[in-house]
């Protein structure tokens, strides 16, 4: 409530050893900003207050997209808009280059990254207003008791915390086979984006594998090229076309044969649990069907199949089987 | 009658600085040793502070003063809006303001505040709170409303709420209940009653400009630099709060970032920076107001829970109407949006009975307040839809009922309110048939809604009603040695330029060159008349009047002191190009050397002499430039013989997306009834911003509470969602009535600035209704979620009469 951040100590890196040095050094009392859009409202609330930040925006190395030879290279701190206006991405990974275009807003997008799109806290807003939820280090979910408003929450998986992730791009990495690359301590590993991201079956404190405690830095995100120049397809339903979460968004990659049957296909939904979610019903029904208005029929059947609504968000249902349905539909065209 | 200035464009002065950035805003000005407030709010929908501590905040490095409730006069009780409280009635009510060398040290020495506060029971859904035994949202009472409705106690019987069910409005005691015409008799020669039961969501003003403020004091004096979007009128409310005389506030209003009625007057939170200096010895402070406290201290419109009944004739005619609306007032003394439901519906659909009952209840959430058409917007949200609905069950067109109803051709025999008085003029049936035509509305009609793959298309109308003009204020204008005219104003710089367009006038009645102009604005340094707060749709109206009046006070001046000085009576001259001359030839005296002589007479003419009817703020406007050159102050005792009817009609065509619930805005054209226009482009940008604030009320905005805690879950523009430039269309069509004028206004104008956000969100839900075969949600926003489970065939999240939720 107060637009005035606590007093910390500002540091801007400019090499990732040096990034790397300081998180092991200050470990969880540094905070790493990207854009800073998700950051800077913890901060101006006082809901976060670390006594390190540190402003990864001069290291180059973070920056840019490249070519690989088996994969696209995206620095974490590759702005939204270098990603939707990409031509290497764009004719990769069209759904990308579309999820990109379609998180927060133009002016947004030209200084929010897509590390930090893929890593910002979950937007649920009992959380944001500091309540102490389970995610926030307290005992209980204030919104799922029988009067909470939860139209913005899941559908599966809730286990304790019933947040979604927030993130329009999540969805396209995990159908992408995305692999995200972490430093810790001058050493990197890869994680898929299968484990990437990450539940409160996991550690509800957390949404992706980056450790803050354990110092960890999102430098990379590599996506190999086994889906690139397939059919791709990017929806998001929001309330508005700009500066908004989605209620339900949707993700596919898919080869079709030249007879229009569907070899494979990968597709997954955002903003219905606490990770992207695959749909693993829908990708077994389709292989090897061809798109069709009965096959649509079995797709919205299928698609939330397990969902438990709360209170205020049974619309996810039928929004999530016709989103799908969409997407494989678009295979037809 | 062709105009030489009105009814052209011209560029507003403060323009230029707007877009350029120079333009500053309250919270942009500094001063040597400002100080900085931050305040400590109520975490609590409702308590009582029983105890706090200030003295880890006074160890914060920077810390210099708090200033609580102890130290301001005592508050009025009952639903007065405190400007800080030790019963605090909505979260985010200011408890106590702490000064500081700088803001973050303002902010730490908050946080070090220990506050310990006794929880008292809430309420955030108004019928919870009407009924047997329900809470109050202040300790003794749950009514009260700022016009007409002392605060009370009222509550509704358990046989009330029985009777009604849960789906039903339950219907009992009401402050406000009015009647015209035998309703009964006219119910039963209907050929179609409709009754259904509705909510209107609150939704927040949500002005980019947060209600920053500013003051120091010099020599007895307070100088404030306020976010208000009225000048003149803001000054008593804010020497009101300060417990001072209105000639003792200097109040800075020179820009404001939005107000859309939220800042139509002073607020409680502007007098803070003011108090908060005094106890300092008049030290500069300034209070930043960050978004989520003006969520919370800013205003909002008022939601409706309601009932209405409809009687039609066959052919469309509304034979009556029955009315209940219960109103979320807040927890102050609101506005009276509920009752102007009853004049909207009696103007916009002329009912030959009529019968209206109102109850404004508090509840512990933020304070509502007068918002863009405040009653009537709501009351054409729930009606157009009723009147799409009424018509297909008559086989009518939908623009064909309207036709039937709506007044029209100057409004001659139209009629007001409970005691159905009449009103100025009214072109609504003219905006119908004009809009209509300019829309291609009947081909776009022509075979009902369109499905084209998953979405359809469907055109909708809307209409709205606001009243729009008041009489008694003053003009001040003033021409100087140079022969230039300076227009004295005191409506504010709301964003409308109406500030110009109104002073326009002054320059049309004395044949001025707009170039030899120059507007003398931005509150007290401007000396500025007693105006009327600058509340959209009334500003055009009135304050054309007051610079009418002025202006031929200076006319007359003019011709007398031509008179005087070359001989004859002041018949015998008049103006042109900027000099009084003989209508038989020869003489004439330039306005330049007027003003010379004007002040070598003094007297009436040069200010020194003063009618003595003026309001004092105008006598003392008038007194500190007399002797500057031909000063003319007058009171606006023209004739008014009505209510003036601010109305407007809209044309809308969207497409509704049946799987993912979205409402594209494919076409709009927004059509009001102006009389004279005074500034086509400004004009035009009303009726687009109109639109745009329309689709954001019809379709995304609302207030969500949690009922168990009251915790507000918005306090932030993307948790609000108005409407982004990338939710409307490119092209929103704007026009206007032509060949209509107001007999009541000196020039025919008239405000349209409320009604045309009424007309335009009403039309889109009204489009909603048509694409969905004449279903009607009986609520507002129709958001994404309520057409998915609408059209997959199942229950909405929210009952009924539920409010406050998602």
């Amino acid at each position: 409530m107060t637009d005035m951040m606590h007093a910390f100590e500002l540091i801007q890196p400019q090499t990732l050893d040096e990034a790397s040095d300081l998180l092991k050094k200050h470990k969880e009392d540094a905070w790493v900003i990207a854009g800073g859009k998700d950051s800077l409202d913890w901060f101006k609330d006082r809901v976060k207050r670390p006594e390190i930040v540190l402003d990864i925006a001069q290291i180059k190395e973070l920056h840019g997209i490249s070519d690989q030879g088996d994969h696209i290279a995206i620095g974490a701190m590759t702005t939204l808009t270098e990603i939707a206006e990409s031509a290497l991405i764009k004719e990769a990974f069209p759904a990308l280059a579309s999820a990109a275009s379609r998180i927060a807003s133009p002016q947004i997008r030209n200084v929010g990254t897509i590390g930090g799109n893929i890593c910002q806290d979950t937007r649920c807003s009992y959380y944001r207003d500091g309540f102490p939820c389970y995610r926030a280090g307290g005992n209980t979910c204030y919104a799922n008791t029988p009067t909470a408003m939860n139209r913005e929450h899941t559908l599966f998986e809730a286990k304790r915390c019933v947040a979604v992730t927030p993130s329009d791009a999540a969805p396209v990495l995990s159908v992408l086979d995305a692999e995200m690359v972490i430093a810790r301590g001058g050493k990197v590993r890869s994680v898929k984006a299968a484990e990437f991201f990450v539940g409160p079956e996991i550690d509800i404190e957390r949404m992706t594998a980056v450790e803050r405690d354990k110092g960890d830095l999102l430098v990379q995100i590599k996506i190999p090229k086994t889906w690139a120049g397939s059919k791709q397809y990017f929806e998001k339903a929001a309330d508005r076309q700009a500066w908004d979460f989605a209620l339900v968004n949707v993700a596919m990659a898919a080869k079709v044969a030249s007879d229009g049957t569907i070899e494979k296909l990968q597709i997954a939904c955002g903003a219905v649990q606490c990770t992207p979610r695959r749909l693993s019903n829908v990708e077994d029904l389709v292989v090897g069907e061809k798109p069709s208005d009965d096959l649509g029929v079995l797709i919205e059947r299928v698609a939330s199949q397990g969902a438990k609504p709360l209170n205020y968000n049974h619309f996810k249902i039928p929004l999530m089987g016709k989103l799908a349905r969409r997407a494989v539909g678009s295979l037809s065209a | 009658m062709a105009y030489k200035i009105l009814g052209k464009d011209h560029t507003p002065p403060d323009i230029e600085a707007k877009v350029t950035g120079r333009a500053r805003y309250a919270e942009d000005f500094r001063a040597d040793g400002m100080v900085f407030v931050k305040l400590l709010s109520s975490p609590m929908p409702h308590a009582r502070v029983t105890n706090i501590d200030t003295s880890k905040a006074k160890k914060v490095p920077g810390f210099i003063a708090v200033l609580d409730a102890s130290e301001l006069k005592p508050s009025k009780g009952g639903a007065a809006h405190e400007i800080l409280s030790n019963n605090p009635a909505f979260v985010g009510q200011p408890i106590l303001a702490v000064a500081a060398e700088t803001e973050q040290a303002a902010a730490d020495a908050v946080e070090a505040i220990e506050l310990d506060l006794e929880p008292l029971p809430f309420v955030i859904d108004p019928l919870d709170s009407l009924k047997p035994g329900g809470p109050n949202a202040i300790v003794g009472g749950n009514v009260a409303n700022r016009r007409g409705v002392d605060f009370q106690e009222i509550k509704w019987s358990g046989k009330d709420f029985a009777l009604a069910g849960e789906d039903r409005l339950p219907m009992g005691k009401t402050p406000i209940d009015w009647q015209f015409g035998d309703l009964e008799a006219k119910f039963k020669e209907s050929a179609l009653v409709l009754e259904e039961s509705f909510v209107s969501s609150a939704h927040a003003h949500h002005a980019l400009e947060p209600r920053s403020a500013a003051a120091y004091w010099e020599n007895g004096k307070v100088h404030v630099w306020g976010s208000t979007q009225s000048s003149s009128f803001a000054v008593p409310s804010l020497a009101g709060y300060l417990g001072m005389k209105p000639q003792d506030v200097v109040l800075i209003s020179e820009f404001c970032g939005g107000g859309f009625g939220g800042k139509g007057y002073s607020y409680p939170v502007m007098a803070i920076p003011a108090l908060m200096s005094k106890k300092l010895g008049g030290r500069p402070v300034m209070m930043r107001i960050s978004r989520a406290e003006e969520y919370y201290n800013g205003s909002a419109r008022a939601g409706f829970q309601g009932w209405v009944k409809v009687g039609f004739g066959a052919d469309g005619r509304v034979k009556a109407i029955d009315a209940f609306v219960v109103q979320d007032n807040g927890s102050t003394g609101g506005f009276w949006d509920f009752q102007n439901f009853g004049d909207a519906s009696s103007v916009v659909f002329q009912p030959e009975a009529m019968r209206y009952r109102g109850i404004p209840v508090l509840t512990n959430t933020p304070p509502k307040g007068p918002q863009r058409g405040p009653g009537e917007n709501q009351t054409a949200n729930i009606m157009e839809p009723l009147m799409t609905k009424a018509a297909l069950k008559l086989g009518l067109d939908p623009l064909q009922l309207r036709m039937v109803n709506s007044p029209g051709g100057g409004g001659e025999g139209a009629k007001i309110g409970a005691k159905q008085t009449p009103i100025t003029s009214a072109y609504l049936k003219d905006a119908l048939a004009q809009g209509a035509k300019l829309f291609n509305y009947e081909e776009r009609r022509k075979n009902g809604p369109q499905r084209i793959g998953n979405k359809i298309r469907a055109v909708g109308i809307g209409q709205c009603y606001h009243s729009a003009g008041a009489k008694g204020f003053d003009g001040l204008v003033r021409i100087t040695t140079d022969g230039v005219l300076h227009i004295h104003t005191g409506v504010g710089n709301l964003g409308t330029y109406s500030y110009m367009d109104t002073s326009k006038v002054a320059a049309e009645i004395l044949g001025y060159d707009w170039n030899r102009c120059v507007i003398e604005r931005g509150g007290s340094p401007a000396n500025m008349p007693w105006n009327l707060g600058q509340f959209g749709s009334n500003t055009s109206f009135t304050m054309t009047r007051t610079n009418y009046v002025a202006a031929t006070a200076a006319k007359d001046l003019l011709l007398d002191i031509a008179a005087q000085s070359l001989g004859g009576s002041p018949n015998d001259y008049e103006l042109a190009n900027e000099t009084v001359v003989a209508k038989a030839g020869g003489k004439s005296m330039s306005f330049a050397e007027c003003a010379k002589k004007a002040i070598e007479l003094g007297g009436k003419y040069d200010g020194h002499t003063l009618d003595e009817d003026l309001n004092p703020m105008t006598k003392a406007s008038a007194t500190a430039v007399a002797g500057t050159g031909l000063v003319a102050a007058a009171k606006d005792k023209l004739p008014l013989g009505g209510t003036v009817a601010g109305l407007a009609a809209a044309f809308i065509e969207i497409e509704l997306d049946t799987e993912t619930g979205r409402v594209e805005v494919v076409d709009y054209l927004g059509i009001p009834d102006v009389g004279t226009v005074l500034h086509p482009k400004g004009l035009a940008a009303q009726v687009r911003s109109a639109a745009v604030m329309g689709f954001g009320a019809a379709g995304t905005e609302r207030l969500v509470y949690d009922p168990e805690y009251g915790r507000p879950g918005v306090r932030g523009l993307y948790q609000a969602k108005p409407p982004s430039y990338l939710d409307v269309p490119a092209n929103i069509g704007a026009s206007y009535v032509e060949g209509a004028i107001d007999p009541h206004n000196p020039v025919g104008a008239k405000g349209m600035g409320e009604p045309v956000m009424g007309a335009a969100s009403s039309a889109y839900l009204d489009a909603i209704t048509v694409a969905l075969d004449g279903h009607v949600f009986n609520r507002v926003p129709v958001v994404a979620d309520m057409i998915i489970n609408h059209l997959n065939n199942q229950p909405q999240s929210h009952k009924p009469l539920q409010v406050n939720c998602q």
